[in-house]
């Protein structure tokens, strides 16, 4: 009976806090955010940056006297990149009257995209989900936000290009990727602009977790002998390829990460910054410390008597969820502008996401313009290099190439 | 107190074999019966409904496996591969020849009964561990298959869109329809494997589970009543994964990985192996605790730890949580929750009586 007794009092106590937290809610001059994250899954190496980030930027803008009065609120869930746990935790923020999303994760933002249109919720995917998603006109409600993987593959071609005297005929191009739909992504851009530009191109597929390479480094410096390498890896893979690279004695600097590929963390598991001194990153926030924002956040934390957070030592996913959460933030500017002062409706965030333009947080933002149709802002992305041991401005804000994606964009399924 | 057996006779054979012989059971079930099929859709608001379509979908899966596992003892680590079989054959034929959901969700089914069948081959010659090793393989290939065939999978992206399903011309949108579509399939999967562990077929499955050589000595045809087991099982997973396909509108391989299998088989082993309501009840627990321990440490996490850690302490925190209970339950009942509600349920048979 003592077990018994046990045991109703556990299901007691969450039942509890079942009715207690849906009691708990509501508030006026408030704007929610619902953000979704992976702290504990398969990719928290960056939501244990990228979401307090956003916390960040929203204690930011709330220390600053909000937006018009308005004190934002992010909200977040933690999905464990499980798609279940994605679903419940959209279901909720919407149940809690978000006005706008963060999806996390790739197949969750595909899972949860048929909804968007049916609850007409405005939502960003940083870096995640569909390159397709850039057309406003088929995914009205979901902002990539930032360079989808297809913009990132071609600003990483025309960089390729710059590097090698300004003509890729005849250049060997080797593609180095993560075998899994994420990693295959950009390859239609990649083989359209191999036609166009003349180039050769070897794709090397990197069975996941993809922590064993020696034979992929053998197969790309030995056999192959390219000009110029294109990394499309995640996880701990990256680190594994620099050092390898490095080691077969490759220069660095004809090497390319995108994205994922090219954060502090990767430099630092590849043996540090020296090891990978020259080693080329493609970021669609900016990396490093120089922007005022990143001072403004210190400044808060040092106002409240505290340190900086040691997530701030990231300056690359740290920046990214810095841009999440400024790109939303000025979408809700804009809704309220056309709301009248009003709480504006998801519609209307929709619209004022839509507005979004000459708003560069300190050169952090690209030069976005999101439109009614380019949901992606035109594509932007920035190279940025290893030098004495940090992130160093190798271009400015550019984009290649937009007849291509846009072309497979509009062509997309 | 609530389980009166004395009164009731049977006076046929139809009488025995009723799956609920007593008028009280009758009457348990078809109130919870009403109040999942009637009062529910009616009444919840869209995110209850939404965590209920979760469980249903779960249910399925648990039960198809709970017939492998529970009651034939063939381990498989492959269920979220036969899921995306399922989930896969009916994307194509919805996108491909516009099948409507009475064909794709009994092709899905099939076509994964057919492929665990085959993974089912070496059951025969292999057991316990060694077969959980060998349907971890099917599951690789079939991820790697899937992933790499885009005949299969639709292009690079490996997900294919798949339109909501239209029952009588009306294309089921909201969570309370879609709601009442999956638990049309909930309740003939329940009803079905009610019925099939009480058959001939359900008969030798356990046999086969408690000792295969005596089965095969009294006439059992081992060979055929495993794979019947596995292509049954794989059934249900594959009809599993097109509702979950038809619930978000896409298939998308990543929502099968390996981490999905290793749930299913939670579910059934801390539900409780060889049993309907186990797997119920071991679906509802996989699917709602991590749910109900997060709104838990939201309510009263603020007590122990400042707002500023606090999101980071929940995610993590409530890992160790559905951990330790998970290890919580299986200590108290190593059978499992069903077993326990058994406790539960012979306790109050009696009371206020010790015996």
């Amino acid at each position: 009976m003592k077990k018994l007794a046990r045991n109703m009092l556990t299901l007691a106590g969450v039942a509890a806090g079942l009715a207690y937290a849906g009691s708990a809610m509501a508030d006026d001059k408030v704007l929610l955010l619902g953000v979704q994250c992976d702290r504990t899954g398969a990719t928290q190496i960056v939501g244990t940056v990228l979401c307090p980030a956003m916390q960040d930027y929203f204690r930011l803008v709330n220390s600053k006297g909000g937006i018009d009065g308005w004190t934002v609120k992010g909200d977040e869930i933690d999905n464990g990149y499980k798609v279940p746990e994605a679903i419940e935790a959209y279901e909720r923020q919407k149940q809690m009257g978000a006005l706008i999303m963060t999806l996390y994760g790739t197949p969750q933002t595909v899972a949860l995209n048929q909804r968007l249109e049916q609850d007409k919720m405005p939502t960003t995917s940083p870096g995640f989900g569909i390159s397709a998603a850039a057309d406003g006109t088929r995914f009205p409600y979901l902002f990539p936000g930032a360079a989808t993987y297809w913009s990132q593959a071609a600003g990483a071609v025309s960089f390729a290009k710059d590097q090698l005297g300004g003509d890729l005929k005849g250049k060997k191009i080797a593609y180095v990727y993560y075998d899994n739909p994420a990693g295959k992504e950009p390859m239609p851009i990649l083989e359209t602009l191999q036609k166009q530009e003349g180039f050769d191109m070897r794709t090397f597929a990197v069975p996941p977790p993809g922590v064993e390479l020696g034979a992929q480094i053998i197969d790309i410096t030995q056999r192959y002998h390219p000009d110029f390498i294109i990394m499309h890896l995640f996880g701990r893979s990256p680190s594994v390829a620099i050092k390898g690279l490095k080691g077969a004695g490759f220069p660095l600097k004809k090497v390319l990460g995108l994205v994922w590929a090219s954060a502090e963390a990767d430099i630092i598991a590849a043996g540090g910054w020296a090891t990978a001194e020259g080693y080329n990153t493609l970021q669609f926030a900016g990396a490093g410390d120089d922007y005022p924002v990143r001072a403004e956040i210190k400044a808060m934390y040092k106002k409240d008597g505290k340190d900086p957070p040691k997530e701030m030592d990231d300056t690359v996913v740290y920046n990214r969820g810095l841009l999440q959460a400024a790109i939303q933030v000025q979408g809700l500017t804009n809704a309220l502008k056309i709301s009248g002062g009003q709480k504006p409706t998801t519609e209307q965030v929709k619209a004022g996401m839509e507005q979004i333009k000459d708003f560069t947080l300190g050169g952090l933002v690209p030069p976005l313009q999101i439109t009614a149709t380019d949901h992606e802002g035109g594509g932007w992305v920035q190279i940025f290099g290893v030098h004495d041991g940090k992130f160093a401005k190798e271009t400015e804000w550019f984009h290649a190439y937009r007849d291509v994606v846009e072309n497979a964009v509009k062509t997309a399924e | 107190m609530f389980h009166r057996e004395s009164g009731v006779f049977k006076t046929s054979y139809a009488a025995d074999m009723a799956l609920y012989p007593l008028p009280i059971a009758r009457w348990a079930v078809a109130v919870v019966a009403a109040l999942f099929i009637v009062v529910v859709p009616l009444f919840c608001s869209d995110y209850p409904i939404s965590i209920l379509n979760l469980i249903l979908i779960a249910v399925v899966g648990a039960l198809g496996l709970n017939i492998l596992v529970g009651y034939t003892g063939q381990i498989s680590i492959g269920t979220g591969a036969f899921m995306s079989v399922g989930a896969y054959t009916a994307a194509n034929l919805v996108t491909r020849v516009g099948a409507p959901f009475w064909v794709a969700l009994p092709a899905g089914g099939l076509m994964a009964a057919l492929v665990g069948a085959v993974v089912g081959i070496p059951s025969l010659r292999i057991k316990g561990i060694y077969l959980a090793i060998a349907t971890l393989a099917a599951q690789l290939i079939i991820e790697w298959t899937i992933n790499h065939v885009q005949w299969i999978s639709g292009g690079v992206q490996a997900s294919v869109q798949i339109p909501r399903p239209s029952v009588f011309g009306v294309q089921l949108t909201s969570e309370r329809q879609i709601y009442c579509f999956l638990m049309f399939f909930v309740v003939l999967a329940l009803v079905a494997t009610l019925n099939l562990v009480r058959s001939r077929i359900g008969r030798a499955f356990i046999a086969i589970r408690d000792q295969d050589i005596a089965a095969e000595i009294i006439g059992i045809n081992i060979f055929k009543y495993k794979l019947y087991a596995f292509a049954i099982s794989s059934f249900f997973a594959g009809v599993t994964g097109v509702l979950e396909s038809y619930y978000l509108g896409i298939a998308n391989y990543e929502q099968f990985q390996i981490d999905v299998s290793i749930d299913y088989l939670a579910m059934v082993i801390i539900g409780g192996l060889g049993s309907v309501l186990g797997s119920v009840l071991g679906a509802i627990f996989v699917t709602l605790l991590p749910i109900a321990t997060r709104l838990f440490l939201e309510s009263f996490g603020g007590i122990f730890f400042s707002s500023a850690n606090l999101l980071n302490v929940i995610p993590n925190l409530r890992l160790v949580i559905f951990g330790g209970l998970i290890i919580f339950f299986l200590v108290v009942e190593p059978e499992g929750l069903n077993r326990l509600w058994r406790n539960i349920r012979n306790y109050f048979r009696v009371w206020p009586f010790s015996y």
